[in-house]
């Protein structure tokens, strides 16, 4: 510590001893800053207002000796100190992996909806925090049909994206042989129990549309029902189906179902983050949901997610908690 | 390098009391070679760290301290000595974070820190070997 310091402080100190004004409280506060960025530790603050007392007048020896108690304990506050810089490149560092692994993750979403004539798809999909554990994606089957996968992996982060980038993967893979719904699940499930952590598990619905006959066939494993809009009664069914979870039992089976779209009926399918909105202390009620999407129901797809968002996250007062996923398919 | 050693003092780690006697002799060693009293403390502070981990891990071992000297400078060279258990893992030991008291900085990482040079080495069964040196500035 330079001769300079001391003697500012020792400046401090008496100016402060005679006049005991804020002005000098608010100098000292400062001085701690400017000692902070120096990396000045706490058990060199402490012997230094022991010296400085030594400028000032006699110290009595147990003030003196008192301060060699203190000294001492200050030496364990130094420590956090010091170990602050390692934390801190460590947390620097975690942070870029975790950037890198968000755009990565980025990549395995969709770059575009598919298009076909008569149907108009929108998508949302938005973490809560840098990684998603919300997984969607489409998938060219032919001219006139295309498959669409959306899943929850329980838990977030970095274990999430990492099952993430292998269930897309599978998903792609498995594509190719051109399984129904309920195959398509059970050999994910076997994928997913096979790979991930036991206390991992990832619900899903999985499900193909044909854009001529505008059937969608789908199975569920242990995913949050979607709704059907019949434009007709303007109305909101539940999707049926149930299922259990991939990952959880390696020989569950699934079932396919079938529901056909009318012309400006929408199929609405989301995650939990969706459903699971609070509002001030409660969830939000599946009622309560409707009626928010009651309100948007005559948007375009595309329009209508984003715009179904931003109601939900104004009315929980702009705190996502869970990773958010809609996809609205509608038939034109 | 090291080119001188002596002053060499051993403590036995047997009981709790061996720490304090550790420290004690550690602190008026590094006063005698004129360090300033916040290392005098930082120099007890280690020594007592390092005893400590004898006294809980190991039960029993020694504590060696002695003024060293290479070509430029004069310091205090310490070693703890046990055949306890050992460490599986020293990568893990002198991570922060990874002691049992939780304390931030605290433990071999502390001392570490404190210190100049620090050497570490042990052997899963046989025990453990820590060696530090302050340099006086
Ligand atoms: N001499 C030793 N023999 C065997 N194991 C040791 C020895 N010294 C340290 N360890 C192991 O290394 C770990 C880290 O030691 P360290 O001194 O950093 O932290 P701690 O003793 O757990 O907590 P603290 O020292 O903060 O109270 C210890 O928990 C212990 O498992
Ligand atoms: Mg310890």
């Amino acid at each position: 510590m330079t001769r300079g310091l001391e003697a500012e402080y020792v400046q401090i100190l008496r100016d402060y001893l005679d006049s005991q004004e804020e002005d000098e409280l608010y100098g000292a506060q400062k001085l701690g800053k400017f000692l902070l960025r120096r990396d000045i530790s706490p058990e060199e603050m402490v012997d230094l207002h022991g010296r400085a007392l030594e400028k000032l007048g006699d110290v009595p020896e147990f003030v003196r000796a008192s301060f060699r108690i203190l000294t001492e304990v200050m030496i364990e506050y130094g420590n956090a100190q010091r170990s602050l810089n390692s934390w801190r490149s460590k947390h620097a560092q975690l942070q870029s992996e975790v950037a890198v692994a968000s755009a990565m993750q980025q990549a395995l979403l969709p770059q575009n909806m598919p298009t076909y004539p008569s149907v108009e798809i929108g998508a949302i999909s938005i973490a809560a925090h840098e990684i998603s554990g919300d997984y969607y994606d489409f998938m060219y089957v032919d001219e006139h049909q295309f498959s669409l996968t959306i899943g929850d992996i329980t838990g977030k982060g970095i274990p999430a994206a990492m099952c993430m980038s292998m269930l897309k993967y599978a998903v792609d893979s498995l594509g190719e042989i051109r399984l129904g719904p309920d195959q398509m699940l059970r050999h994910l499930n076997r994928v997913v129990e096979r790979n991930i952590d036991a206390s991992m598990f990832v619900t899903m619905l999985f499900g193909c549309y044909d854009t001529q006959s505008h059937v969608f066939r789908y199975a569920v494993a242990g995913h949050e029902p979607g709704f059907l809009y019949r434009a007709q009664e303007g109305r909101f069914y539940d999707l049926a189906g149930s299922g259990v979870a991939l990952g959880i039992d390696g020989n569950s089976q699934y079932k396919e179902q079938e529901v056909h779209l009318q012309i400006g009926d929408l199929l609405i399918l989301l995650t939990d983050g969706v459903t699971e909105c609070k509002l001030g202390r409660s969830y939000m009620t599946r009622e309560e949901l409707i009626s928010n999407l009651q309100h948007e129901v005559h948007l375009p797809s595309q329009n209508m997610v984003d715009q179904i968002y931003r109601r939900l996250l104004m009315l929980t007062q702009f705190e996502q908690r869970d990773d958010y996923t809609m996809i609205v398919l509608k038939r034109i | 390098m090291i080119v001188a050693a002596s002053n060499s003092e051993t403590i036995p780690i047997e009981k709790e009391t061996d720490i304090v006697t550790a420290r004690q002799v550690g602190r008026n060693m590094s006063r005698q070679l004129g360090f300033g009293t916040i290392m005098q403390s930082r120099i007890a502070t280690s020594i007592s760290e390092l005893a400590r981990n004898i006294y809980l891990y190991a039960g029993t071992g020694t504590i060696t301290i002695e003024t060293v000297e290479n070509d430029e400078k004069t310091g205090l060279k310490i070693t703890a000595l046990d055949e306890g258990p050992g460490i599986a893992d020293l990568r893990k030991a002198l991570e922060d974070g990874f002691t049992t008291s939780g304390a931030l900085g605290a433990g071999l990482p502390g001392v570490r820190r404190m210190m100049d040079d620090f050497q570490m080495e042990s052997t899963l069964g046989k025990g453990t070997r820590v060696v530090v040196i302050k340099w006086r500035e």
